[in-house]
């Protein structure tokens, strides 16, 4: 596929994030992650942040996914500020306005696929018919009508993903966040996992991508480069050429 | 708070989910609790038993009773000063009697003498020793439980003239006749032989207090025809209204000093006891034994309490990148703190459920097997049992849920 010939147009900004840091301390050591990231997001986009290990991109998708708070920096999401808000708060935006995709899955292993794509649902306080209505639509929407009552291990890696990313989407986030996505499949799974993505963003979701693989980074619209906790590039609609991607 | 129903009703599915996904773990975990729940119920059924006995005995004696006696039921430190005093005549109940008729608006309703010696007491071949030997007017029924299970209490002109007759305990009744009705045939009290006219109901002997079982009630008549010496005697007052039992007091005091001839300033010779003084002497003990009790076996609740806790430690470690997803996908603190907490909320009730189907059926099969063993299953019991159930859960599972619930998501979700 190539990326580019179908950008949709950005909407408001969803995340404005403004120089931020963070640091850990480690033992005697005070490790500096991000050393002052700014960047902007847009509705509509569909962004990939790479980099290296240590690069700092797990923080900073930490921070984007209201994880984890800057040490220092300013960063708004949907105009509000996240960055002083307790656990609680944090937890909110997490479950109204960031959809997670994770690279393991992290589906609830004795749960089926509905009630793992219920799981935020509950969480917003939703009733269980309109609940399930909603879970059953998002793995309709994923292709996993048939899957509804299997449950992890009764499925195929493919489609584990899929049903984290049914669940991702059952709250109608503002954002869709994932963490290297395809890392525990073989590549055409992988691919098939992309080509839903792609689908998402055609059908006015907003993606953040975050890997170290250039092939999966590809299928962005723009992509945010990170080496030792700076932006070194950030390029839109554009391939990213293979030679500055410094996998170690 | 609808998310708040929504939460609970996720979090018992979960509860359940995770019971069943870990049978053995669950069950050993429950097994400290069930053991600790039947400690103390068991307990619980023991001290119950026991305060019924008590208030058995207590009913023996009447709470409306007043008891004129040489000695004080409390115990005394300088009891020499008691035993110098004039022993109790059972005439006094004579001139106690005439002394209420005349003053109408007497508290005192009736007195009743008895005394008493203990003596061996044989039918055919066999004997019980030391039986108590009772002998009282035909008013004793009036300050005293006599219920009978066979015949009747003698009558006013077997009284008036001393018939040789008796009422014989429950407990004598059924070493003397192991099979058989007693009723008619003739006992020797001391060699003399005395006609059974009515076999008392059992009383119950707990702590051996005030039974009526091993009692031998004759009349007084025929009591003072053969034993005259070393008997004890006492007038029992049945007093009108129970709630004016200290005017009583005061009223059969000032009867008794004339009785006595007492100048004024001389002290009683006398006491007059009720079930109050008793009951004071008595409640500590009784107490003591329940705390301690309670305690000891309150102990085993809080090793398998414990045990909660530690399973609940490890099922939060177990489940570290659960928590982290959960807190990604939304969980706020209090979610993921009261998932942990009905989980051992849920093993606690498990195993108090099943804690008290054991302690019912051991009740029920100890009550079968001993009769007279004080045990008693009620109602309240398994209601507190419950509820110390659930607490057990909430507090032992506190420490691991507040652990859980304040995981950083990030290391959470991390975490392998």
């Amino acid at each position: 596929m190539t990326p580019g010939d179908t950008i949709r147009p950005p909407g408001p900004i969803v995340i404005d994030i403004e120089n931020i840091t963070k640091h850990y301390v480690m033992g005697e050591e005070t490790v500096h992650a991000l050393r002052g990231v700014t960047l902007r997001i847009h509705r509509n986009e569909y962004l990939a942040i790479m980099g290296p290990s240590g690069s700092g991109k797990s923080t900073l998708m930490n921070m984007l996914g209201c994880l984890d708070t800057p040490s220092s920096g300013r960063y708004e999401f949907n105009g509000k500020d996240v960055s002083a808000m307790d656990d609680d708060e944090l937890a909110a935006i997490r479950n109204r306005e960031i959809g997670f995709v994770f690279q393991t899955f992290n589906l609830l292993p004795r749960s089926t696929s509905l009630r793992n794509v219920e799981l935020p649902l509950i969480y917003a306080g939703i009733d269980p018919v309109t609940r399930e209505e909603m879970a059953a639509q998002a793995l309709h929407d994923v292709g996993l009508g048939e899957r509804m009552q299997h449950k992890p291990n009764e499925l195929s890696g493919g489609q584990r993903q899929r049903v984290a990313i049914a669940r991702a989407l059952v709250n109608n986030p503002s954002i869709i966040l994932a963490d290297e996505p395809t890392g525990n499949l073989d590549s055409k799974t992988g691919e098939e996992i992309m080509a839903l993505l792609e689908t998402l963003y055609q059908a006015g979701n907003t993606i953040i991508l975050v890997t170290h693989e250039a092939a999966i980074a590809a299928h962005a619209r723009r992509t945010v480069f990170l080496r030792d906790g700076l932006v070194e590039s950030d390029r839109t609609a554009a391939l990213v050429p293979t030679e500055s991607l410094a996998v170690p | 708070m609808k998310r708040l129903l929504y939460e609970l009703s996720e979090s018992w599915k979960i509860a359940l989910a995770q019971m069943q996904a870990n049978k053995t773990r669950s069950m050993l975990t429950a097994l400290g609790v069930i053991i600790g729940i039947v400690a103390v119920t068991l307990m619980g059924t023991a001290i119950t038993g026991i305060q019924s006995g008590f208030d058995k005995s207590m009913s023996i004696i009447g709470e409306d009773v007043l008891y004129v006696e040489q000695f004080p039921w409390a115990r005394v430190p300088d009891w020499w000063n008691y035993r110098a005093r004039k022993k109790i005549k059972t005439e006094y109940a004579e001139t106690l009697n005439r002394m209420i008729a005349a003053s109408p608006n007497s508290n005192l309703l009736i007195a009743v003498p008895t005394s008493n010696i203990l003596r061996n007491v044989k039918y055919a071949d066999s004997q019980v020793s030391n039986i108590i030997v009772l002998g009282t007017t035909v008013d004793f029924p009036l300050v005293s439980t006599v219920d009978t299970t066979e015949g009747r209490f003698y009558n006013e002109m077997e009284a008036k003239s001393g018939a040789n007759v008796c009422l014989i305990g429950y407990d004598v009744a059924d070493a003397l006749f192991p099979s058989g009705s007693p009723i008619d045939k003739f006992v020797q009290i001391n060699g003399n032989p005395f006609k059974v006219i009515g076999v008392g109901a059992r009383q119950g002997s707990f702590l051996g207090l005030f039974s009526l079982d091993s009692i031998v009630t004759v009349p007084l008549v025929a009591f003072e025809r053969y034993f005259s010496a070393k008997t004890d005697t006492d007038i029992r007052v049945k007093v009108k209204d129970k709630n004016q039992l200290e005017d009583a007091k005061d009223e059969l005091t000032g009867l008794m000093r004339r009785v006595r001839a007492l100048a004024p300033e001389k002290k009683n010779d006398f006491n007059i006891n009720e079930q109050q003084a008793f009951k004071s002497t008595l409640d500590p003990v009784k107490n003591s034994i329940a705390i301690a009790g309670l305690f000891i076996t309150g102990l085993s609740l809080f090793v398998g309490a414990i045990g909660i806790m530690n399973i609940t430690f490890v099922s939060v470690k177990e489940r570290t990148k659960e928590i982290g997803t959960r807190k990604a996908l939304g969980a706020r603190r209090r979610t993921i703190l009261l998932q942990f907490l009905i989980e051992s909320t849920a093993l606690c009730v498990l195993g108090g459920v099943i804690g008290l189907t054991f302690s019912y059926l051991v009740c029920f099969g100890l009550g079968f097997a001993l009769p007279s063993f004080p045990i008693q299953f009620s109602f309240g019991l398994v209601v507190i049992s419950m509820i110390v159930s659930v607490m057990t859960g909430l507090i032992s599972g506190f420490a691991p849920a507040w652990s859980a619930s304040r995981l950083d998501p990030v290391t959470a979700l991390r975490y392998e």
